[in-house]
């Protein structure tokens, strides 16, 4: 990080009457960072923007833009080097489009052909016709006038830009275009944007962070991914809803996170010994370690009952040729090569190859039936149960099995028991698994 | 002229004294003018600043108002107590009548103009004069404009009873009218270009009105 953040605001405070509209919120914004503010309303993420750019002045504590505190400067120099965009658009009703979006370059006196060409330059920007400069405002749509005001706000290369709430007028289908519009021009031009909403799906597909606030406070402060993995307590957890959370299990959770414990045995040790730990277990496939844990293939029963005799150590009749997933590989990534490969279960390694556990196929067809909907024609409490629960068990061997039917029987089979496993544990697990 | 009918009359009144009457309506109406104008240089400033502090627009409103309920020819009189006769005191209370539609119209038009415009343009930087003369102003103007127009219609009325105190204007020939014996058509060749005047000036400041309108909406 580096040593003054683009925006820093720290110890903020407002308070109106008796009411602390915002208490001690402290936030440190990189360059080219997209945050979300999101709370219900009333929980000062408003105001909380409208401070960076002096619309409201704070009660106590700093601002900082990059190292200048704001409150010590002109509000309307600050504003100019601020974009700003509101719920309710806010064109100038009496102004063409051209006029609305230069009237920022205007106040700062740019000469007129500089003008002429940013204007060209913003309503492309803004996917709309270059004609539409010379209209007036009421002859566009809603939509249409939001992405002029969305583009106005970027018209004198401001590098900050704040925006209230700025879709939600707008009806779902404009909104995912307007949304999709900024996320393309944030990571485009690199601006650094701050964004207020109420709408947890917005949130989660711009912000590179959110802010979660309630009652003025910040109550958690991460990126989209951590959030939807740890939420801070109840009241985000409700924020983003338990479909969201559901859904958003195969591209958050880890296959580190799912893996249960395998059955391994080292390089070195006999056909024998490999055998006996199988017949132990009862399992029909060993994995096969170095003395440091790093993977490095498997036996099957049917190898060693052939070369049984003739081999010293399971490392000699062992098959390297082993396909495994990495823990902090996101399920949504890996599920399609697991699945289609059709094995039954997949060794999982840490970074530096150690084997740290086995996905089952079960497993994944539990995270993908939850995030197809499943969740909602069952009962919810079992869902959750279902997802979470990971309950220890010993009973599966690594094996490597490639026959389709067999696979599916197996996991009709997993799937079956696995209901069964103490309940009161999995939260933790889930956290646990995590770190 | 007793064998001519009125209209005749009117008529030989007209090419007779044709200068005279364009004198008098040409007096009549700068009387008039001058007083919206000096009304509107006074009223609206007071207009925009009441609509900031609402607890004021109250009292400067019903004061106003106090000066319009006043019959116009005891204001008249009233004033001449102070000014004596002639053309200032007609301004004055020309000027006094038109206060209170501009003052009214200016303070609700600052008002109605749209919350989220004023929010827009500070947000983007502008100065408070930017604000006012960018935004408020050009928003607003076609709710003052019908103020003036209001004020305008009023004072040519207001000004043709300015004659009794020796102001002049189209009053002096309907009063002129009323002296004579069968005065109708000396009357008429007053009140008609009166009201010609007010209905011109209503269709005219009416038209810019909407004119200033068509943008805002």
């Amino acid at each position: 990080m580096a040593l003054t953040a683009f925006l820093e605001i720290s110890h903020l405070r407002k308070v109106y009457g008796e009411n602390v509209a915002v208490n001690d919120f402290n936030i440190k914004v990189e360059r080219g960072e997209f945050i979300c503010f999101i709370g219900t309303s009333g929980s000062g993420k408003t105001t909380t923007m409208r401070m960076i750019n002096r619309m409201n002045e704070p009660t106590s504590g700093t601002i900082k833009i990059n190292g200048e505190d704001v409150t010590k400067m002109d509000p309307v120099k600050l504003r100019r080097r601020i974009g700003y965009v509101i719920q309710n658009i806010g064109l100038l009703p009496h102004l063409t489009i051209k006029d609305n979006i230069l009237l920022v370059p205007k106040m700062l006196k740019w000469d007129q052909k500089r003008m002429d060409e940013r204007a060209v330059e913003m309503i492309k920007m803004a996917e709309l016709p270059e004609d539409y400069l010379e209209r007036y405002p009421s002859e566009l749509s809603g939509g249409q006038q939001q992405r002029v005001g969305v583009v106005r706000a970027l018209a004198a290369d401001q590098e900050l830009i704040l925006m209230d709430e700025p879709f939600g007028a707008l009806d779902p289908i404009t909104r995912d275009a307007l949304q999709d519009l900024v996320k393309d021009l944030q990571q485009r031009l690199g601006k650094t944007f701050v964004f207020v909403t109420h709408d947890m799906d917005e949130a989660l597909k711009l912000a590179t962070r959110i802010v979660i606030m309630s009652h003025g406070e910040e109550v958690q402060v991460d990126t989209p991914e951590e959030i939807l993995r740890h939420p801070a307590n109840k009241f985000v957890a409700d924020l983003i809803g338990e479909d969201r959370l559901i859904q958003a299990k195969p591209t958050i959770t880890t296959v580190g996170q799912i893996q249960r414990p395998a059955i391994s045995i080292v390089q070195t040790a006999t056909p024998r010994e490999a055998l006996s730990l199988m017949h132990k277990t009862r399992v029909d496939t060993l994995l096969i370690t170095d003395p440091d844990g790093i993977l490095r293939g498997y036996v099957d029963l049917e190898v060693i009952n052939d070369k049984f005799r003739t081999a010293d150590t399971v490392e000699a009749i062992m098959n390297p040729k082993v396909f495994y997933v990495r823990q902090s590989a996101v399920i949504s990534d890996t599920v399609d090569r697991i699945l289609k490969r059709g094995y039954r279960n997949v060794p999982v390694v840490d970074d530096a190859g150690k084997l740290t556990g086995i996905v089952t196929r079960a497993a994944l067809v539990d995270m993908v039936y939850d995030a197809l909907g499943g969740a909602a024609t069952s009962n919810n409490n079992d869902t959750d149960k279902d997802m979470s629960t990971d309950g220890p068990r010993t009973d599966i061997g690594t094996t490597d099995v490639k026959e389709g039917a067999q696979a599916v029987a197996d996991v009709a089979d997993d799937a079956d028991t696995k209901d069964k496993p103490a309940k009161p544990a999995e939260k933790e697990e889930v956290h646990a698994h995590n770190d | 002229m007793k064998d001519m009918n009125l209209w005749q009359q009117l008529v030989y009144y007209f090419t007779h004294n044709g200068q005279y009457i364009l004198d008098q309506f040409n007096r009549h109406f700068l009387i008039s003018i001058y007083g919206v104008i000096l009304a509107a240089i006074v009223g609206i400033p007071i207009g925009i600043y009441v609509s900031r502090h609402k607890h004021l627009a109250t009292w400067v409103i019903g004061a106003a108002n106090v000066i319009q309920t006043t019959p116009s020819l005891a204001m008249v009189s009233i004033i001449m107590l102070g000014l004596g006769l002639g053309v200032n005191t007609v301004i004055l209370t020309v000027f006094l009548y038109s206060l209170l539609p501009i003052i009214k119209n200016t303070d609700t038009g600052m008002r109605n103009v749209n919350p989220d415009v004023l929010d827009a343009g500070k947000g983007m930087g502008m100065t408070r004069w930017q604000i006012l003369r960018q935004i408020e102003l050009p928003l607003s103007l076609s709710v003052i404009m019908a103020g003036l127009r209001n004020a305008l219609v009023l004072a040519i009325g207001v000004t043709a009873i300015g004659s009794f105190v020796g102001a002049g204007g189209l009053g002096d020939i309907i009063i002129r009218g009323t002296n004579a014996t069968n005065g109708g058509a000396i009357i008429l060749a007053g009140a008609l270009p009166t009201a010609l005047m007010a209905i011109i000036s209503d269709m005219v400041l009416g038209f810019l009105e909407k004119r200033f309108a068509a943008r805002t909406q």
